[in-house]
């Protein structure tokens, strides 16, 4: 990967700012927000201007507040989700393609399995079973998403397993075990982190789908999914929907912008690997 | 992870010929580029062409999924720690054993599971799904009802976004770098950026309440009666039956959730058929036929276009996917009595026949758009059906 040339790229640049700003944010919501996120004491419904920015609420609570503290709950989660997927995908990938044979096909049917739902409505019913709250909207999304990270690491196991350093690992007594992680993984792990950013925006998309639909979090809390639904009920107020949406929006956004560059700047041959993944 | 995944597309990884003859047949995407290290066997069948054998291999491997299929829905709805008798009945009712027991019975809930999913089975190749606990009505209606409503949005949102999607990406390719290729990126970026649900509340505000030139939510006017059912799709079934006041509020209904559904799928199209025809742009038989005098257009459409067509259907394919996901959301802003409407109140009063309805109704349509991806690409690229 040649890091330092992508950041030179104007999308990447404007994709990282505006990540760090939300990073920022959600480190400094309790600084930055001028109103308690869930303090019920401004007027009920008041449209956007001075002492609150972005309105107000139908309980009187201050829309700019919810949003910044939002981004307390929803980047972390995703990232979290992310990860555990990149983990969970990464490592039955890895086995698939580097054992072959009958776990090759038990791992792979699974995920076949999984692929052969739209996401939405597999995660739906995974969430709605587990009951909703935030954690298991997490969880739900995490039973669709590891497939993808599976087929990829696969592939790109499959890619180097053949490869001379990896053979030669094996004829000096490496155990299964320490030449995946010594030989396989460092020659796959570029790919894999760049599906990872290009993935936090879908993430990030599907958990406060689930969250629109209730199957996420809990009312009080700020969470921008839930803001937007809420926003429904009192759709005349158009600011209560609209914030928490572009806050989701911008965020996907910037992400999707990184990746985006990030992919250009792999090398050609891996960025083929992912390439049919990612998009 | 995306809601753009789909089965069966390998990822063969860095076009590695190993990958492609690993899992024989199931090579889709990147097969053409390593078709060349994989000689031909045609001889190896006795008679049957090539083609045939193909698509017998997919329709195989489809069956198999859907039994699949069957078998995920159940287990999901079933070992999840959900308590549909909870979700069901009463405070006084859970209170009273013996009408617990009377409605598990009622249900097969007291069977145990191998054997609920075998009655499920049996039940499923006999076209009943079973009855729905929430509307009480068979779940096969249900969905009849539901399926063409949500076929007929998600259809006319794939047109569009065909349409739109592969103008554009082979606009951006061909204008590689100039200043509209620069703004499609940042469009199609947005496209796939927008979080469906809140784009489809936004237009539903700006388009309806406040200008107010699109119609509100449901598939007609309220007033207006459905036209005869024969497909379920309103506005075909307007036309035939000559009603055109309806057909008119069904297109002018259809518009905008058509269209908030479709930005997602004509960003991932322009995406990819940008690279999909930039990578034929750069091979040498493209070049030759520039180099011979033959006209742009000639170029674009004979040898260009029909080459990228292989990956674009692909995304065709998986454009769809998530097209049946975002129903889900923007059916619920849109008041559209779909199968995204349907799973959600399904999936949230865990309404299991109702849910495994779902699952096996969406999953076997899913299926069957990527058997058509794979047979097409069996039709188009004749490498594929070799490999």
């Amino acid at each position: 990967m040649k890091l330092p040339q992508a950041w030179r790229q104007p999308l990447a640049i404007v994709g990282g700012v505006v990540a760090l700003a939300w990073i920022v944010i959600a480190l400094a919501a309790p600084l930055l927000a001028p109103h308690d996120p869930l303090a019920q004491d401004l007027p009920r419904l008041a449209s956007p201007g001075p002492g609150h920015w972005f309105g107000t609420d139908q309980l009187g609570r201050d829309i700019l507040s919810r949003v910044m503290y939002g981004a307390r709950l929803s980047i972390p989660l995703t990232v979290l989700l992310v990860a555990l997927s990149v983990l969970v995908g990464g490592l039955l990938g890895a086995c698939a393609g580097y054992f072959g044979k009958w776990a090759d096909e038990t791992i792979m049917r699974f995920a076949d399995l999984v692929f052969a739902f739209p996401t939405v409505i597999l995660a739906m019913v995974v969430a709605a079973a587990l009951g909703a709250s935030l954690a298991n909207a997490v969880l739900a999304v995490l039973v669709v998403a590891w497939p993808a990270y599976a087929r990829v690491t696969r592939g790109l196991v499959l890619g180097v397993r053949e490869r001379e350093f990896v053979i030669s690992g094996r004829l000096l007594g490496f155990s299964a075990w320490r030449s995946l992680r010594v030989d396989v993984l460092p020659n796959i792990t570029g790919p894999i982190l760049v599906l990872a950013t290009l993935d936090i925006g879908t993430a990030l998309l599907l958990l406060s789908g689930l969250s629109f639909l209730g199957l996420g979090a809990k009312p009080p809390s700020p969470e921008w999914g839930a803001m937007v639904s809420a926003g429904v009920e009192v759709f005349d107020s158009w600011w209560v929907a609209t914030f928490p949406g572009l806050a989701i929006l911008s965020v996907v956004l910037a992400f999707n912008f990184l990746g985006d560059t990030l992919r250009d700047a792999l090398d050609p041959r891996t960025a083929r690997a992912i390439k049919e993944r990612a998009l | 992870m995306s809601p753009t995944s789909v089965p069966s597309k390998d990822p063969e990884a860095g076009g590695n010929p190993k990958a492609v003859q690993d899992r024989e047949g199931t090579g889709t995407a990147s097969a053409p580029k390593a078709a060349g290290t994989a000689p031909p066997r045609a001889g190896r069948t006795g008679g049957r062409s090539p083609l045939a054998r193909f698509l017998i291999r997919r329709v195989l491997t489809a069956l198999l999924l859907a039994v699949g299929i069957t078998l995920v829905t159940f287990v999901l709805t079933n070992l999840v720690p959900g308590d549909p008798v909870a979700a069901n009945l009463g405070q006084r009712a859970l209170g009273d054993p013996t009408i617990v027991a009377q409605w598990k019975a009622e249900h097969g809930l007291d069977k145990p599971l191998p054997q609920q999913y075998l009655l499920h089975l049996q039940g499923v190749l006999q076209g009943d799904l079973g009855t729905s606990q929430q509307s009480h009505r068979p779940v096969r209606d249900d969905l009849a009802e539901a399926v063409p409503a949500t076929l007929e949005l998600a259809g006319v949102a794939i047109l569009i976004s065909l349409v739109a999607g592969v103008a554009f990406g082979v606009i951006a390719a061909l204008r590689r770098d100039r200043l509209s290729d620069h703004l499609l990126r940042i469009l199609s970026l947005v496209g796939i950026s927008v979080p469906t649900f809140w784009l489809a509340l936004t237009a539903f505000y700006i388009f309806f309440y406040r200008l107010q030139i699109t119609p509100g939510s449901g598939r007609i006017d309220p007033g207006m009666s459905p036209p005869p059912q024969v497909t379920g799709l309103y506005t075909i079934d307007a036309a035939l039956a000559g009603q055109w006041d309806v057909f008119a509020s069904a297109i002018g209904h259809l518009a905008t959730p058509a269209l908030v559904l479709a930005l997602y799928t004509i960003g991932l199209l322009t995406r990819f058929t940008r690279s999909a025809v930039l990578e034929v742009l750069g091979q040498d038989y493209v070049r030759a036929a520039r180099a011979k005098g033959l006209p742009g257009r000639v170029i674009l459409f004979r040898y260009v276009l029909r080459s990228a067509l292989v990956p674009i259907i692909t995304v065709a394919g998986l454009a769809f996917g998530s097209l049946l996901s975002g129903t889900v959301l923007v059916e619920a802003i849109f008041a559209w009595p779909g199968v995204g409407q349907y799973a959600f109140k399904s999936a949230t009063s865990l309404d299991l026949p109702a849910v495994m309805g779902v699952g096996l109704v969406v999953g076997a349509v899913y299926l069957v758009i990527n058997l058509i991806v794979d047979v097409l690409y069996g039709v188009i690229d004749p490498r594929v059906r070799l490999s």
